[in-house]
């Protein structure tokens, strides 16, 4: 058994501050395991969004030693030895109360996308038919869990705050996830390059380095995207094609 | 947390972008400098990949012969400088490159979850930086540039005899460097994002052309490892013009395997 001290992120009227809390860490512990027994002997007031505990369910995000992560998949045999562990919310959304966000942002954002359109029916029974090829591409994209931590480290919102020019990461997965759909025949490129701003994605791959469920963010839905965009505004040879394949 | 540079990141992140700088840097200085010099660039079957294709030039690989007249006098003259910046805008333009030099040369952000020294952003959403959708037009002429290197490689295959000037088969030190250039340079440009797009990313329902799927498989295979392929490309290919221009000026020797 170790003692480990705990940088935790408090909120007071004038914002916040590090709070230093001391905890014996055992075999098997995760962070949030920490922050649960911070809170059960030192600070029952100390809020924290946990449900699954699992990497599940995206509750627990937070920024651990300035690392966007989920608590619940960090492992305490991870931490530097000896050093305290700093844990502090989400920099790229409002503070609620000490480690939880204010995340609802993403909810309007993702209620902004156009919603999948589905072709006429293959079979006279009303129903499609679809190859497994077609599909593995988007389902990468269904792994998706909505902890937002794409969303966090993402520089254009967390030093940016472009919340309202720029859709993110994760919105730019849930688009590809549609827009690349065998099924689905709706045009979303326009809102890309305009209401979600894919141009404001520099490429720095952030979003990528941080997603718990290992989606390829960039090289699989943001970049084949800015292809797609590319290919409808800013290529004339694509669209003198497009005009004569009609 | 504001400011340029601050973080509550405790592991070293600045290594990254240091190391990156230091490497794109490097080649920059080099390949300035091997194209400014119009010389050394090209001995027996060898000729540099920074002055291939030579379109005019004073090696017998020049296709259209010596200098042109009506090049202008003021400008210093090099074959390179009439192809360089075809392989050098496809690289500028490429997707991982940029992510890498918005970070390591512009700071923006200098890594994940490290602040900026800038308030202010445009990403590649407004002019200058929109640009960057030109990318595939040099991903057209990079791949032409493949082929011609993969034709150097094969002509690196064959030596002149010296007295009889009937041409061998054989491999040297350097049909090795420049075969595994066009091989490198292969991989980078035929994992390409663009590529991978163009190929068949486009489509939803790949299915329905079994040979179009094949080619974005393969392509997708590549660009799994794009970045080793951009870096393992940009110094084998700074390597090949410093074998070839050692070999011309007598510093190194090109041994014969066979």
């Amino acid at each position: 058994m170790a003692k480990v001290v705990f940088n935790i992120w408090r909120t007071n009227p004038s914002g916040g501050e590090f709070r230093a809390y001391e905890t014996d860490i055992t075999e098997g512990m995760v962070v949030l395991d920490a922050v649960h027994q911070i809170q059960a002997e030192h600070a029952n007031d100390l809020a924290v969004r946990w449900n699954c505990k699992a990497g599940k369910c995206g509750s627990c995000s937070a920024e651990i030693n300035g690392h966007p992560k989920l608590m619940c998949m960090t492992r305490m045999s991870d931490m530097p030895e000896g050093k305290p562990v700093s844990i502090q919310p989400m920099k790229a959304f409002p503070v609620i109360k000490d480690l939880v966000t204010d995340v609802s942002v993403n909810y309007r954002v993702k209620k902004s996308i156009k919603k999948f359109k589905p072709r006429s029916p293959d079979a006279p029974d009303g129903t499609w038919r679809m190859a497994q090829v077609d599909i593995d591409r988007v389902q990468e994209f269904r792994k998706c869990i909505e902890c937002f931590l794409c969303q966090d480290v993402c520089h254009v919102l967390r030093e940016h705050a472009l919340h309202d020019k720029f859709a993110g990461p994760r919105h730019m997965v849930y688009n590809a996830a549609l827009e690349m759909h065998p099924l689905d025949i709706e045009d979303r490129t326009g809102d890309l390059k305009n209401a979600h701003g894919i141009g404001f994605c520099n490429i720095t791959k952030c979003c990528t380095t941080v997603c718990p469920e290992n989606i390829h963010i960039t090289d699989n839905a943001i970049i084949p995207l800015k292809e797609r965009v590319a290919d409808k505004f800013y290529d004339p040879l694509m669209k003198l094609f497009r005009i004569f394949s009609k | 947390m504001s400011g340029f540079g601050n973080t509550s990141r405790n592991d070293i992140w600045w290594v990254r972008p240091l190391l990156v700088f230091l490497g794109l840097s490097s080649f920059i200085v080099y390949a300035t400098w091997a194209a400014l010099q119009g010389e050394h660039y090209a001995i027996g079957p060898y000729l540099s990949p920074f002055y291939s294709p030579e379109i005019f030039g004073s090696s017998p690989h020049s296709w259209f012969g010596p200098k042109p007249s009506w090049w202008p006098m003021v400008l210093p003259f090099s074959p390179a400088m009439l192809i360089l910046w075809a392989p050098g805008g496809m690289r500028f333009t490429c997707y991982y490159y940029r992510g890498a030099y918005y970070k390591s040369f512009w700071a923006d952000p200098p890594a994940c979850a490290v602040s900026e020294p800038r308030k202010t952003y445009l990403g590649e959403n407004s002019f200058p930086l929109i640009m960057q959708n030109i990318h595939r037009y040099f991903l057209y002429l990079a791949v032409i540039f493949v082929f011609f290197l993969a034709h150097d490689a094969w002509k690196a295959m064959w030596f002149a005899d010296p007295l009889t000037g009937e041409q061998t088969f054989g491999v040297g030190v350097g049909t090795l460097v420049l075969t595994l250039n066009a091989t490198l340079l292969g991989g980078y440009t035929f994992g390409c994002h663009s590529f991978r797009h163009l190929i068949g990313g486009f489509k939803d329902r790949l299915s329905k052309s079994p040979v179009q799927r094949k080619l974005y498989n393969c392509a997708s295979c590549l660009n799994r490892r794009h970045m080793n392929w951009a870096w393992f490309s940009l110094f084998g290919v700074m390597f090949a013009d410093l074998y070839v221009r050692l070999c011309s000026m007598g510093i190194w020797t090109d041994w014969r395997i066979f």
